[in-house]
């Protein structure tokens, strides 16, 4: 079983569009969008709901005004000043609420509660390129990390059981938890930039945290044409560090009308990016 | 005023909107990069760095010789990160959250703190303004804690030298994105009018809303894509502030970390009159 991500570091580098066209190029897969956060894969893939779960994730404290004494030990103790005092009452911000369970433990009228938090939902659909699993975290949620572990692990059960051997993930920008959890039992990072002084910056940061994981990655520039003098700095870089160079993509607005359309670049017929999004693919099969 | 620039999508431009107010911005103001995973606003504002300090989170760390493995603290975290495993007690520092509630819990006083890095907070200047930013240890998951440090940092700033702030946020919709938004006076978001950035921007409205504050929008790359965007915002009454174009010459100057509102007059202008519509909508804000 293989497992490939794509991430970018940088928002907005063309991860969900390639992610798009190796669903469409890829065989016996199944399909995965770990941007939890905002996620686009959907829009390109047009699923079918076969299932819809909810996704809860740890808890929150809420406070009893009945049961409350008013004695501020919950506003004293809090690390995240989600305790706030307003109108003779206190109260808990759930949006800055940690669910770290220490005013609720340490109440001494016992009159905060700690129900689960419902975080958001998570799906397993059909598409015209096979199974894929996906998820909606609700505006504001946290444990974005965990709903990418949950999404993860459903995805390699279903594989099993469809005998599919390799799944195909979009990722989500940055460097933290929900990246993190992402690149857990990935063979192939695929790191989509672009020739910027961002693109470069936010891939240094992105590739480390790969090589920190032993990770292997494989670079991709997208639009590689918009500065190519950008682009030789990449591949400088990238070769200095023995990260694997993938292929160059050029600029082409096809990709925005693809993506109006609902459709993925490659199921465009006869154009010149799709042709390079092809040999990508290949060169990363090659890389498994 | 804080103004908070944010997006939903990745990569819509909210780097490009930050640093060209911060440059045209008549008053004092502090640039501040609380994108701490990607922190680019730095790449083109080139600020002289005066201080850059490392900042921690307060994490666990047991006597042993005084640990009578009660399980008090491990039943407590909700975070796995104190444990009893058979005869030893262990922390997992990775996993804490830094709420403290192992040290307040322990009944033989065997806990005290320690530090997990999270990254570094830098502190500069940008011609006459200041500026700030955070930058995610690479390897370290959560970034709201230091986003914390950073505001912090910002609101003591500002105490000693009154002015506005212009926030650049990290992209989604998520605990990140969220702490950069909340407790700022004006949210000010980036889209780009392709289904991509209308999906995304929809959902940044839904979690950033529920704020209650003044909120506003650009669009970028305008020209490219379909009128979504725009129809949402008049159903919506979400004014549209500016449109910046399509153009490649600014997507070329933006690779090279050029500032664009120093491109021409007109870009100029159009940040200035951007600029001068915040403020306007900030006062009615503060008046309502």
């Amino acid at each position: 079983m293989h497992e490939v991500v794509v991430i970018s570091g940088k928002g907005g580098t063309g991860k969900t569009s390639l992610t798009g066209a190796f669903a469409h190029l890829a065989e016996n897969k199944i399909i995965c969008d770990l941007d939890v956060d905002a996620p686009d894969l959907h829009i390109l893939l047009s699923p079918d709901l076969a299932r819809t779960e909810d996704f809860y994730s740890g808890r929150e404290a809420v406070i009893d005004n009945s049961r409350c004494q008013m004695c501020g030990t919950c506003l004293d103790m809090c690390q995240y000043r989600a305790v706030s005092f307003d109108g003779g009452k206190y109260f808990i911000d759930p949006l800055r609420c940690e669910g770290c369970k220490v005013c609720v433990s340490f109440c001494p009228d016992e009159a905060i509660d700690f129900p689960e938090r419902y975080c958001g939902k998570w799906f397993m659909s059909s598409t015209r390129f096979g199974t894929m699993i996906h998820a909606r975290l609700f505006p504001g949620a946290e444990n974005s990390g965990r709903l990418v572990t949950l999404l993860r692990n459903q995805a390699r059960e279903k594989a099993k059981q469809e005998g599919k051997d390799l799944i195909l993930c979009d990722g989500a920008p940055g460097i933290g938890c929900p990246v993190i959890s992402s690149l857990s039992g990935t063979n192939l990072a695929v790191v989509v930039t672009e020739p910027t002084l961002s693109g470069l910056h936010d891939l240094q940061r992105v590739a480390e945290l790969c090589s920190h994981f032993k990770i292997k990655v494989a670079v991709v520039i997208n639009k590689f044409d918009l500065n190519s003098e950008q682009s030789r700095e990449i591949e400088k870089y990238c070769r200095e560090k023995g990260f694997e160079l993938a292929g160059n993509i050029p600029y082409d607005p096809e990709f925005t009308t693809a993506m109006v359309d609902k459709k993925v670049v490659t199921e465009v017929q006869n154009t010149k990016v799709g042709q390079e999004v092809r040999k990508i693919w290949a060169q990363v099969l090659e890389l498994l | 005023m804080l103004i908070s620039i944010a997006s939903g999508k990745g990569g819509t431009g909210k780097t490009t909107v930050s640093a060209s107010l911060a440059a045209i911005w008549d008053g004092p103001v502090t640039a501040v990069d609380l994108d701490v995973e990607e922190p680019n606003l730095h790449l083109f504002l080139n600020p002289q760095v005066e201080s850059e300090e490392k900042v921690y989170l307060s994490v666990p760390e047991v006597d042993e010789s005084k640990c009578n493995l009660c399980r008090e603290c491990s039943n407590l975290c909700q975070f796995k990160a104190i444990n009893v495993m058979g005869s030893t007690i262990l922390t997992f520092p990775e996993m804490c959250h830094g709420c403290g509630g192992c040290m307040a819990i322990c009944p033989e006083n065997a806990i005290s703190w320690g530090r997990r890095e999270l990254g570094t907070l830098s502190r500069g200047k940008t011609g006459p303004n200041n500026f700030l930013m955070g930058s995610l240890r690479v390897g370290e998951a959560m970034s709201p804690p230091l986003m914390r440090a950073v505001k912090e940092r910002l609101a003591m700033d500002l105490t000693e030298r009154p002015g506005d702030a212009i926030i650049d946020a990290p992209p989604g919709v998520s605990c990140p994105a969220v702490c950069a938004v909340m407790d700022t006076d004006f949210i000010l978001l980036v889209t780009e009018p392709t289904p991509f950035g209308f999906h995304d921007f929809k959902l940044a409205v839904e979690a950033f809303a529920p704020f209650k504050k003044p909120m506003a929008a650009v669009i970028n790359r305008s020209g490219l894509g379909d009128n979504s965007v725009e129809a949402f915002c008049r159903e919506n009454n979400i004014p549209v502030l500016v449109h910046i174009p399509f153009d490649k010459d600014i997507a070329g100057a933006y690779s090279r970390g050029r500032v664009i509102a120093d491109l021409n007059p007109g870009l100029k202008s159009l940040f200035v009159q951007l600029a001068e519509s915040i403020k306007e909508m900030g006062a009615g804000g503060r008046d309502a």
